[in-house]
């Protein structure tokens, strides 16, 4: 289990401001959040590498706050590997069994399990210098496993690795988890990566975090504007509410329900708005008419941004729909989106 | 793979300008010491590495400047770690006081050493009660040497410190090694060769040192003051063979810097 406790780290350039985070046993926890929000320096600060200024920080019930990095029992894996280059792969990854003596006998009993699952018992003698990202990054992971921790933190673990790679290091991770039971906490800033991985998830901007949930409620109820965009919430507004319905500057959208509670804004997602050249039939509701004034090609699919009441509403069409629609700037469509799929907060 | 169109690149007056002056350069550095060397016979050189006073002068150089170096990896491989890997208050200063000794004029190093080694300053007292000498001692082409080569040392190993990313250390750290531990493990292991170069560049700069040991200590003499001693006393012609074997040395001292250099390029 891991327990941040109102941590507060003051950086020259950088400052995180009171994070409360609990992270259960066994948990695999998805720290999120931009690039320069903060994630690496929660981590390091709860592997001890920054100094915390307030708060506590407790990994099973044992306060680490004041312990330096080698008595804290925490493994870390950095998106870049940060494998000893003057090592070899067998090298690293046994580099911490000596600290980690039990009746003056290494510990390690897991080694060849940890060797096997990683498949990398045939590149053991190899330089690291000589291996592909994928190898790496399971050397990675195998080297802070091999010693046992009792929580394993993940920096980005994905990023560095080209798609094939990506896949595979997720699928073991996934495993990894599923097969050990290890208390996991990875930033990422990949939503799709929490999504795959995470049963909970934190949302951190400018050193705050924002949202906690689980993934699931932060990807369908985001709690603030920042995080809405975040998970790809494109469409967020001010609103005024009025019963089941909120107006945004002079459109008027109906809501699923009546909304309780203060409210401010509301999101919508472009994959939910429906865009057609002809009139939707009578009834459906939030039906509009509206100007298309830019279309952004993504390949596969082409985001439109449309306009309508003086605001900019942005859907998502496949390439087909837009060939099939033969919609281009200035062309006259209607959107229309469901009650459900408006959400308020 | 496609080769350079030089018959283009040759008509560009930066070409040019830029060969030429590479050229002026290395003519500029390479004559006087070609002509040095040729100017000496085969029979004077013979002669001169016989004469007991040059082989001592030139041991005494090797010795001391290889003792400044040995010092400077000492006391300079802790300090450069330091402004390596921690940002402090005043940090740019201290750096600014390690260049210093490249800065000030030779003689005013050595004039600098006499007065606080003499017995008028504290410091010269408790050296002398200490039965440490300074002035006109070995110990002070020593304290000189170390002075004038421990910038090159700091300089070097700090930039090799640098290139370790600090990653690697912190997991050592995270993986049980102590903080000693992760640099006896990680650190040095892969800083070794910017220490080696450190202390080659430190040793080449110590040996070639003559403005501030003419002061603090003409006695016993290194192979620069013997050869100026040479040319004042006799002339050109004596003087050149001890040069000539300077430079040998020296030479072979810029050999081992660039096996180094090269071998540390190959690691990063």
């Amino acid at each position: 289990m891991i327990r941040i406790e109102n941590l507060c780290v003051r950086l020259p350039d950088f400052s995180l401001h009171k994070i409360d985070l609990r992270i259960q046993t066994g948990e695999f926890f998805t720290l999120l959040g931009p690039t320069g929000a903060g994630k690496t320096v929660v981590l390091e600060a709860v592997i001890g590498l920054v100094p915390v200024s307030e708060g506590r920080i407790w990994i099973n019930s044992r306060d680490v706050t004041r312990l330096p990095p080698e008595k804290r029992g925490i493994g870390i894996v950095y998106q870049d590997y940060a494998l000893f280059p003057h090592l070899t792969v067998y090298e690293n990854i046994v580099y911490g069994l000596r600290y980690h003596k039990k009746d003056g006998k290494k510990t390690g009993k897991n080694l060849d399990f940890i060797v096997d699952r990683f498949s990398l018992r045939r590149i053991l003698g190899r330089s690291i210098l000589n291996l592909s990202g994928g190898e790496m990054q399971r050397v990675a992971l195998a080297r802070a496993l091999a010693v046992d921790p009792s929580v394993l933190l993940l920096d980005e673990p994905l990023s560095a690795l080209d798609p094939n790679f990506r896949e595979e290091i997720r699928e073991i991770l996934k495993m990894l988890h599923a097969d050990t039971g290890i208390t996991v906490l990875m930033v990422t800033h990949d939503f799709s990566e929490a999504q795959y991985l995470g049963q909970r998830s934190a949302v951190i901007n400018k050193g705050r975090l924002e949202q906690v949930g689980t993934v699931t409620e932060v990807f369908h109820q985001p709690a603030t504007p920042f995080v809405a965009k975040f998970v790809g919430m494109k469409n967020v507004f001010p609103a005024i509410f009025e019963g089941r319905k909120a107006y945004v500057a002079n459109l008027r959208i109906e809501l699923g329900c009546e909304e309780s509670g203060p409210k401010k804004y509301i999101a919508i997602r472009p994959e939910d708005i429906h865009i057609r050249g002809d009139k939707f039939p009578p009834g459906t509701p939030n039906c509009i008419e509206a100007t298309v004034s830019k279309i952004l090609n993504q390949g596969f699919y082409s985001d439109v941004i449309i306009e309508s009441a003086g605001i900019e509403l942005r859907a998502i069409i496949s390439s087909s729909s837009l060939f099939r629609m033969n919609l281009t700037e200035k062309s006259l469509v209607y959107a229309a989106f469901d009650t459900s799929v408006v959400h308020a907060f | 793979m496609k080769l350079p169109n030089w018959r283009n690149q040759a008509l560009d007056p930066l070409i040019w300008l830029t060969v030429s002056s590479s050229m002026i350069i290395i003519a500029f550095i390479l004559l006087p010491l070609f002509e040095m060397v040729f100017q000496s016979s085969l029979a004077d050189l013979r002669e001169t590495i016989r004469d007991k006073d040059v082989i001592q002068s030139i041991r005494l150089s090797i010795y001391t400047s290889v003792s400044a170096a040995l010092i400077s990896f000492l006391f300079g491989t802790p300090f450069a770690y330091l402004l390596a890997r921690k940002e402090f208050a005043g940090k740019k200063f201290i750096e600014s006081i390690v260049d210093l000794p490249i800065m000030i004029p030779h003689p005013v190093i050595g004039i600098a050493i006499l007065s606080i080694a003499g017995k008028n300053h504290w410091l010269g007292e408790i050296m002398s009660s200490l039965g440490i000498r300074i002035m006109g001692s070995v110990t002070g082409i020593i304290v000189v040497l170390t002075f004038v080569g421990l910038p090159f040392y700091v300089n070097n190993v700090k930039t090799g410190f640098e290139a370790i990313p600090v990653r690697l250390e912190n997991i050592s750290r995270s993986l049980g090694a102590s903080a000693i531990g992760t640099f006896f493990r990680v650190t040095f292991p892969l800083a070794w060769r910017s220490m080696v170069v450190g202390m080659i560049m430190c040793t080449a700069r110590a040996i070639s040192e003559f403005g501030a040991i003419v002061i603090v200590a003409y006695h016993p003499m290194i192979a620069p003051v013997m050869i100026y001693q040479r040319f004042t006393a006799y002339g050109l012609r004596y003087s050149q063979p001890v040069a000539v074997w300077l430079i040998i040395l020296c030479l072979f001292l810029f050999l081992l810097l660039r096996v180094f250099s090269i071998h540390k390029k190959k690691m990063t």
